[in-house]
């Protein structure tokens, strides 16, 4: 059998190797550059040197130390790809390192598309800074003064002379650079790229199709125990906790080697082989005191939502809509409703965590491994120095699913039984106590002069604030759920890029009404796109009702009202790939079993570009929809690896189809019910839609970000597909058949 | 009492009780890393690997269900091919992991285990299988990813590797 790879060298690894499964050691060797702790953090390499970055090596390749996670969406491909631009080095000789606290720098957590717009620039300095370092050392070796060097492959010569020449590998390999990281060495010019802007493979693909990558699933760790948590199936209101009336541990006396763990409310059970531990975990009798607080139904949901007092914040307010609503020739005002929607990576959380009595290490699927020690640090009263924590890549989860959760429970029990556990959450923990995505209720007015031009745009959007203790936490370290303490963060808001950038208005205001406190709410964080597929879905739809007041064509129209260049060029991009032919919407609505239709829209999530074109098939006795094709178009500055945004672009639709129309989680009272793939249905592969990616390059501006945008535009291009087929509209998502059919009997199409 | 089966052509002897679900079994006592976790439920595909050479779902399976059969899993697929094939030596790769590399389909990869093994039943027993026959026969396997219309182009791909006679 193979032996196990992964992409980068971990020289602290200790193979146990036995068939192709990975032992690790917990055992920490000599990192390659052995780096400085910062000021600030403990045990952060500091940032301020450049070995921290970059290490080069004696075989004239080089290390690159990156503070961000590969989620399985290339980003480690593209951030190298950069470092290999910048060192004038060739894709083979360079490699990353597994992300851990004290190794790897603090760049913040792998969020909202941030590995290449915030991370790129911090490698792109850090190399050019490594590259100009070593330039210094050549000309003082060669005796000619830089300028009058060149680099290719990592061979430094003098120009004009190939034969004068030495290695970076030569004059630095192994040993510090010991020099500041100034960030201002001189950049390569964008138009002399050669790797970035290219179609570079990912470096882990093939090691995941051969079945060698290392998932965090894989990893086992000597003595270590198999580990399940105990909870109801299914959370209940966020702010209520868990309370446990009762164990008994008898219940499980049947499963050899199989113990129950509790501290506080928080339970769980280990065994000693794996099926124990499941086996444990289900037959173990608890009694829970559960509050039956959550709405009885999702309306009732969004009633609590608008019926709550909130706090309001005027995110934006130009010119006077209140004056300028009651002067236009047209005025769709329209309330929308977005369902809590679940992160449900394909493969649940797994951690592995050995705490001994004064240190600890966890491996855990973070994005933010520093964040996640400082979380465990408080949960398990150790100082954050001694423990450390390691990035295993898990299944893609797009977002803030409970990786902390399970890292925290991994860590309790480890603590309890004095021993590495290894915690994999079942797929009812997955699903069933995610930090989900935001519920969202908005109010959608936006007016028309006689020409169809925007005079007006206002939007209200209300969501309840986001969680910031994790489950574990609140269960066995009493935490209570807290708010952040800034208020810009405490919820996910609507802000003027996802609600109206795209459209020129004279007349715009955008408000907030957060639901403060979380009782009574689910626990919610973001989820690729948040918000935004919500606020698409409603406003896009209005906007598509305006085309038709107009009498336009829905393209057209967008176009006329267009805000810049930027948002044309999507816009012209998506409807020349999907060869768009004008015409109003609704124009060929018949009385068909089966209708067809298309839509067009626009989407964002913080600073890129999106557009979406879908074509739609709906079945008027079924109420069935199937997204038939779909064509996305992305602008987001200069583009690292085409390829991998392409790739991300068809992610990104198939995700719209599945959110806006199957995607939904539901609850009782008391609790959660969607908690496996069947009551948390997704988009399967015989009704995925065939895709067109189109990328608009830009490579003259700044990296933004490739990663949500297609979502937002992609849901809501659907939702007006759906009209265009039907004549009627959807004001709520998943676009479900049981939805579909009371709308269309509403309008007396069914 | 031991149970023997044949994992990937080899004869193994295991300890584990017999009601353990294979997927357990093949993950810590035989430390695979293709068949993985992903629901526990056969809802998903996580877990496949080809019993006799067809497509099981082994977190559902119990041990004793397996005894003396031939268990394939994807480190296995290319010498299973192989044979199948009637080929003097195994590829590296079966043509389909080559034709996922070539189409770049992977995303996070969590579930390539079970559309691979899915796509390598699919291609044995359908050497030109249609679209709509794709979509039908792999419509068990989930991604969250959203990879399907890559993963479409790679089964297609690997179907004109295979027919053109090359690895
Ligand atoms: S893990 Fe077996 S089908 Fe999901
Ligand atoms: S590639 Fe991530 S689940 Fe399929």
């Amino acid at each position: 059998m193979s032996e196990p790879t992964t992409p980068g060298a971990f020289p602290r690894r200790d193979f146990l190797k036995a068939g192709g499964a990975l032992m690790v050691g917990f055992a920490i060797g000599v990192p390659v550059a052995a780096q400085q702790p910062a000021a600030g953090l403990p045990g952060a390499p500091d940032p301020n040197r450049l070995d921290t970055w970059v290490a080069i090596h004696s075989d004239n390749t080089a290390t690159i130390f990156i503070g961000f996670v590969e989620l399985g969406q290339g980003n480690s491909t593209a951030l190298l790809q950069i470092a290999a631009e910048e060192l004038d080095l060739e894709m083979s000789q360079v490699k990353t390192e597994r992300v851990e606290t004290g190794k790897t720098p603090n760049q913040g957590g792998t969020v909202a598309s941030a590995s290449i717009s915030r991370g790129g620039p911090q490698i792109r300095l850090a190399a050019a800074e490594a590259r100009q370092a070593l330039l210094g050392l050549a000309s003082v070796r060669l005796g000619v003064p830089p300028e009058r060097l060149m680099v290719s492959r990592g061979v430094v010569s003098v120009v004009g002379e190939a034969s004068t020449s030495v290695t970076y590998g030569a004059l630095i390999g192994d040993r510090r650079f010991d020099v500041t990281y100034t960030g201002e060495a001189p950049l390569k010019d964008y138009r002399s790229y050669t790797v970035v802007g290219t179609s570079v493979p990912r470096h882990d693909i093939p090691a995941k199709a051969r079945g060698t990558y290392v998932y965090m699933h894989h990893v086992r760790v000597p003595g270590m125990l198999h580990g399940r948590i105990v909870r109801p199936r299914g959370q209940g209101a966020y702010a209520d906790g868990l309370r446990v009336v009762s164990v008994d541990p008898s219940s499980i006396d049947g499963i050899r080697g199989a113990r129950v763990v509790r501290r506080r409310d928080f339970i769980g059970v280990v065994a000693t082989d794996e099926w124990g531990a499941v086996r444990a975990a289900q037959q173990l009798k608890v009694v829970w005191d559960t509050p039956a607080s959550l709405p009885a139904t999702p309306a009732a949901l969004f009633e609590r939502m608008r019926s709550s007092p909130t706090i309001d914040r005027v995110a934006h307010d130009v010119g006077d809509t209140t004056a300028a609503f009651p002067t236009a020739a047209h005025v769709v005002a329209r309330r929308y409703d977005a369902p809590y929607q679940a992160h449900a990576p394909f493969g649940p959380n797994c951690a592995i965590a050995d705490v001994k009595g004064e240190s600890a290490v966890v491996m855990c699927s973070s994005q933010n491994v520093y964040l996640s020690r400082t979380k465990l640090a408080d949960v398990l009263q150790m100082p954050e120095q001694q423990i450390t924590v390691q990035y295993y890549e898990g299944a893609g989860a797009f977002g803030h699913a409970p990786y902390n959760d399970a890292a925290q429970a991994a860590a309790v029990m480890s603590q309890e039984v004095a021993a590495p556990v290894r915690v994999q959450f079942m797929r009812w923990d997955e699903i069933g106590w995610d930090n989900y995505g935001p519920a969202h209720t908005s109010d959608v007015k936006i007016a028309t002069d006689a020409n169809g031009k925007f005079v007006a745009y206002e939007y209200h959007g209300w969501q309840h604030t986001w969680s910031q203790t994790d489950t574990t936490a609140q269960l066995a370290a009493g935490r209570p759920p807290t708010e952040s303490a800034t208020e810009g963060t405490r919820a996910q808001l609507v802000s003027t890029f996802n609600a109206g950038d795209m459209h020129v208005l004279p007349n715009w205001r955008i408000v907030n009404h957060r639901v403060p406190g979380m009782k009574g709410f689910l626990k919610g964080q973001s989820l690729r796109s948040p918000l935004d597929i919500a606020i698409s879905f409603g406003s896009e739809q209005v906007v598509d009702e305006l085309a038709y007041l107009a009498n336009m064509d829905p393209y057209l129209f967008r176009r006329q009202n267009i805000n810049g260049d930027r948002w044309l060029a999507v816009l012209t991009a998506v409807a020349e790939a999907a060869k768009w032919a004008p015409r109003r919407a609704g124009a060929n609505v018949s009385s068909a079993r089966v209708v067809t239709g298309r839509g067009i829209a626009l989407g964002t999530h913080l600073a890129s570009y999106g557009a979406a074109v879908a074509e739609i098939e709906v079945d008027t006795q079924t109420g069935v929809i199937v997204a038939k094709r779909m064509y996305g178009a992305i602008e987001a500055g200069q583009i690292v690896n085409p390829g991998i945004v392409e790739s991300q672009i068809t992610g990104m639709l198939i995700q719209a189809a599945s959110r806006v129309l199957k995607e939904e989680v539901t609850f009782s009272p008391t609790g959660v019910t969607s908690v496996d793939w069947v009551s948390y249905p997704i988009l399967r592969f015989a009704e995925a839609p065939e895709v067109t990616a189109v990328i608009v390059r830009r490579q003259d501006q700044p990296s933004t970000g490739a990663g949500e945008e297609a979502v937002a535009a992609g849901a809501a291009a659907i939702a007006n597909a759906f009209f265009d087929a039907t004549g009627v509209r959807l004001q709520e998502f998943p676009m479900t058949p049981a939805r579909v059919l009371a709308a269309l009997k509403k309008e007396g199409r069914a | 009492m031991p149970t023997t089966l044949t994992v990937n052509r080899r004869v193994v002897e295991v300890e584990a009780a017999p009601d353990t679900p294979l997927l357990y079994v093949l993950m810590n006592d035989l430390e695979l890393q293709g068949p993985r976790f992903g629901c526990g439920l056969a809802q998903c595909g996580s877990c496949s690997v080809l019993v006799d050479g067809v497509e099981t779902r082994s977190c559902v399976t119990p041990l004793e269900r397996v005894a003396g059969k031939s268990i394939t899993t994807l480190e296995g697929l290319s010498a299973w091919y192989a044979q199948q094939k009637k080929l003097a030596t195994a590829p590296d790769l079966h043509p389909l992991q080559q034709a996922v590399i070539d189409e770049q389909a992977i995303q996070c990869g969590y579930c390539y285990n079970g559309l691979i093994v899915k796509g390598a039943e699919l291609l044995s027993q359908n050497a030109q299988p249609t679209d709509q026959q794709i979509r039908t026969a792999m419509n068990g396997h989930l991604c969250r990813c959203g990879t399907y219309p890559r993963m479409m182009k790679a089964i297609q791909r690997a179907a004109r590797t295979m027919a053109g006679g090359a690895a």
